[in-house]
Formats: structure tokens, sequence, C-alpha cells
């Protein structure tokens, strides 16, 4: 009866919808899809939005990385808080994220102010889009990391350390290929994430069509011209992208509980 | 009582440190890098809502909630919290008890599909019920006859916040009941307790503090969602406007100080989020400890 209840509220409230959408692009057929898909206003917006993932991702990598290994490793005054912080972006709506991005990065905001002079323009532009993605994405990968990191044993490293290895040789080849798989699923949950997103992006964003206008956004221009098979068609595109990711993010995980026995 | 042990000697210079370690210089710059990291990236943004709120002092910040707009924008976002939240936690309680206590083929594709729409676009989101229910659809014209309005109504919202938040109980709930095993329930049943009996005085006991965990992220991204809800709700001033798109579209008047005041209340319940998500952590950590993050 608890599985019947289960499935029907499943499918109702998520399987329903998403079949629509399937069904829908499905009617389009490859030509209808390809048509849209090539369109170059299209193209540019999936280009913007995948390559400003990508990077905020790979930035998220490198930063939350020390962020979790600061955390785990390191006891200082205020560490607590500071872990609680690593949540923000979870539970800050994302609208309000946009707008304080922008106000910071703005000609006279906080930080505009110090990069105007030096010609570094954030706000309305893909930097901008890259920082409110870092924003966003950060907490995927501390989050994946960090348990992990906890899970490392000491005589590893300690036996490392009696071999004669120095600090920097025991994290490059000892610690951190243990790390990789999470390192890797941090990074395509943080990727997935960011190319999602739409909240905190469209306020920094500018939206100038081919320049700095996001996949998600031009969905919702299409929905606004009533062109529901256009935005149709982008969301399928992207749709068919994230699965995908997550389909690799699932090999990594089986590939990781089998060669390190444990799960990220 | 700690034994005196012997002092190891002196090291031979000030930056000797134990080999499983880095050295002081080098945990000082990392420590550098992760805070500034985390104040540029986090802590600024938050503050400034805070600071662009009150720019023009308290009498103006307080007066972007004497606007109707605002007050009815504010209910709105708590009317479909209420809504939207008891219905995800009821779902997730039943997934978490199906998935743990029964054995079934599937299971694992069921957890995917639970967590399916934590890999959707919010917009996308809010997308496939527009395709759902619009004029053009196939249910459109029937529910036009019928006199029934979803879509750039409450009920759109609702609907496309109830989708964005499937998961958050459910997935909290379903590692800490499969740790929990079903021995409990099988005592009680045995005891004589019938069904209800004991998921009442057993089984929701044992889960109290995950499903409260859940409710809170559920709830907080409930109130907050903006992406789905932006798509379906039509922005009708007054109607159908939740504070984060009461929000926006002050931005976008140009009305900062009123956009960052109603942000401000958003921030703050991101913070009595964050203050409570980490007490309950800390306190019942054990308990919450079989769910790994996000």
């Amino acid at each position: 009866m608890t599985l019947g209840f289960t499935l029907a509220y499943l499918t109702l409230i998520v399987l329903i919808p998403l079949a629509g959408l399937v069904w829908r692009s499905a009617s389009l057929g490859w030509g209808g899809m390809w048509h849209v898909a090539t369109d170059q206003r299209t193209l540019n917006a999936l280009k913007i939005s995948f390559g400003t993932s990508f990077v905020a991702a790979l930035i998220n990598v490198v930063f939350g990385v020390i962020v979790a290994w600061v955390l785990v490793r390191y006891r200082f005054p205020g560490r607590r808080i500071i872990d609680a912080i690593v949540d923000l972006p979870f539970a800050l709506p994302t609208a309000v994220a946009g707008i304080a991005l922008t106000a910071l990065y703005s000609k006279n905001g906080w930080i505009g102010r110090w990069l105007d002079p030096l010609g570094i323009k954030v706000a309305f532009t893909p930097i901008g889009i890259t920082i409110a993605l870092i924003f966003i994405g950060l907490p995927f990968v501390v989050r994946t990391v960090q348990p992990v990191m906890e899970e490392i044993r000491k005589e590893v490293e300690e036996a490392a350390a009696t071999l004669g290895a120095t600090r920097f040789q025991t994290i490059t080849r000892v610690l951190l290929p243990g790390l990789t798989p999470a390192i890797l699923t941090g990074f395509a949950l943080a990727f997935a994430r960011a190319v999602g997103e739409y909240g905190s992006v469209i306020f920094i964003a500018g939206n100038l069509p081919y320049i700095s206008e996001i996949a998600p956004l031009l969905i919702v221009i299409r929905l606004e011209e009533f062109d529901y098979t256009g935005a149709t068609a982008i969301a399928a595109i992207m749709l068919i992208i994230s699965f995908t990711m997550l389909f690799i993010i699932n090999l990594i995980q089986a590939w990781s509980r089998r060669r390190y026995g444990y799960a990220t | 009582m700690r034994h005196e042990l012997p002092q190891p000697p002196e090291p031979a210079s000030k930056t000797w440190h134990p080999a499983t370690t880095e050295s002081r210089t080098a945990r000082y710059v990392l420590i550098g890098i992760a805070l500034v990291f985390l104040a540029l990236f986090l802590l600024l943004p938050l503050i400034s809502v805070f600071y662009e709120a009150f720019r023009k002092g308290p009498a103006a910040y307080l007066a972007a909630f004497a606007d109707h707009d605002a007050l009815a924008a504010i209910r709105l976002t708590l009317l479909v919290a209420v809504i939207a939240v008891p219905l995800n936690l009821v779902f997730g309680v039943v997934a978490a008890w199906t998935i743990a206590k029964f054995e079934f083929k599937g299971k694992a594709f069921l957890t995917t599909l639970i967590d399916l729409p934590f890999s959707v676009s919010p917009v996308i989101s809010g997308l496939v019920y527009v395709l759902l229910f619009s004029s053009h659809s196939a249910l459109g014209p029937w529910l036009k006859s019928q006199g029934i309005e979803i879509l750039f109504a409450v009920p759109g919202i609702v609907l496309a916040t109830v989708f964005v938040t499937f998961p958050f109980v459910a997935r909290e709930l379903i590692p800490l009941m499969q740790e929990q095993g079903t021995t409990d329930e099988e005592a009680a049943l045995s005891l004589g307790a019938n069904g209800w009996q004991t998921f009442w005085r057993v089984t929701l006991p044992n889960i109290k503090w995950g499903l409260l965990y859940g409710v809170l992220l559920c709830n907080a991204r409930a109130m907050g969602e903006f992406g789905a809800v932006s798509v379906v709700s039509g922005h009708i001033r007054g109607l159908t406007n939740t504070m984060p798109l009461q929000v926006e579209i002050l931005y976008n008047e140009f009305n900062s100080v009123a956009a960052f005041a109603v942000a401000s209340l958003l921030a703050l319940l991101a913070l009595v989020t964050l203050v409570l998500k980490t007490l309950l952590e800390l306190r019942y950590g054990a308990e919450l400890a079989a769910n790994g993050g996000h």
C-alpha cells in the first residue's frame, strides 16, 4: 500500500510532467531539435552556460578542496561557524544571492569599484556569470570531498613519511589519488547544478543575447514569446546533457567503490 | 587522570613539525586562502544584503513592508510553503518507509527517480507544468471549460514548488531508516502493537531528528525557490508573486532598498535555517550520521 502511494505521488508530481516534456520533444523529431540546436542564439547560450559552468566548477574544485582540507585537518577559532557558512548557498534563495552579487560587483559596488579602474568588468559579462556559479557550486565540492577526507587513515600518511616521502609527495602521490573520485563527483555535481542555475545568474549576467545570455534564460524568453517548441527543444538538449553527467557521476562512484572500497 | 608523558626533545629548529602535517607556514597560508575565499564569495554577499537594505535608514527599510504587494508576496510565500512542505513530508516518510523496510525489485531505480528533480534545472521544472497545463496542451482547454486555473495562479506555484522540493525529506530519511533496519518494528509487532502504533511509537521517534532536518531544508528551498516559480507564476502583482519574485520586480524597477529589504527577510530565513541545521548536526550528529551531506 505504501509502495502504491509512493509510486502514485511520484508519477503525478514528477513523472507525468517530465514525460510530457519528453513526449513533446519527441514529436519535434531530430530535424526539429537540430533546427533549434543549431540556431546561433541557442548555440551561444549553450556555449555560455556550459563554458562558464565548467570554469566555475574548476575554480570550485581548487578552492573547495582547500576549504575541505582546512576544515578537516586544522583547528582554529571559528572553525564550526566557517563549516556552517559553507552551506549558505544551499540555504540562501538564489534571487537574493543574485542581487547581492550584482550589488557587490557593479561599478560602484564594494568589489566592483576596485576592479573597475583596472579595466575588469565583472557585472553584466560572462565573468559575472562565473562568479555567481562559483557561489552556488562551492558547497557541492566541499560537502562531497570533506567526508572522504575525514575517513583517511593516519597510518597511510605515516607509512609514506617513514618511507622517506616529503609532505608534498605524500599529499600529491598518496592522498590526492584516493580523493580523486570524490573530487570528480564534486566537480560533476557543481557543474550540473551550475548549468541549470537561473536565479543567481540572471541579475549579474546582463543577459545580452549572444554574449551573456544563459540557456535557462533563453528557455524563459522563448516561453514568454509563446514559442513552446523552441523552449522545449532547448530544455531537451539541456536534459540530455545533464542526464549524461548524472550517468558519468554514477560510473565514477561505481568505479571508486571497486577501486577504493567506498562510495563518494 | 593523564599521566605525565616524557616531553619529546625540543625540536631542533622552530620549523619542525610532525611528518603527517604541513609546516606551520603552509597551514597558515592554506587557512588564509580558505578564509579569504569564503569571506569574498559567501560572507560578503550576505553582509551586503543587509547593508543595501538599511542603506537609507531603518525608516526606508520598514516602509518597504508597508507596501500591499510586498505583504501579499510574504503571505503567498508562507501559503505555498504551508502546502508544499507537509505534502513532501508525508511523501518523504512513506517513500523512505517503503524503501527501507520492504524488499522489492527496482528499489535502486525508485531511489534514483525520487532524486530526479534535483538534477533538473529549476526553469525546466517550471516548463514541464507549462507544457502540461497551458492552453496549447491536451489538458488546457478542458481545465478552462471547467473554470480551473492552474497556470499563472496559486495551484501552479504550489505544484512547481512541490516538484523542486520533492526529494528533500525522502533522501534524508532513506539512508537513516535503512541504517536502523526493521528490528525495532519487529519487536513492537511481536509485542502486539498494530501497524499504526508501531509507526507512531517506534518508527517516528527513531527518525524525528532526521525528519526535522529534511523539513528544514525542504522549507528553505520552498520559500526561496525562484526559477521554477517564476516560469509558472505569470508575475501578477499582489496575486501570484512570491517573495523571491517580488525581489526581482522591485530590483528591476530600481527600487533597490525595497528589493533588498524583502531579500533581507529571505536571508534571515537562510541564517535561521543554517543555525538550526548546525545545532541539529552538533546535537544529534550520530543519529543523522547515516546521511553523508547532500
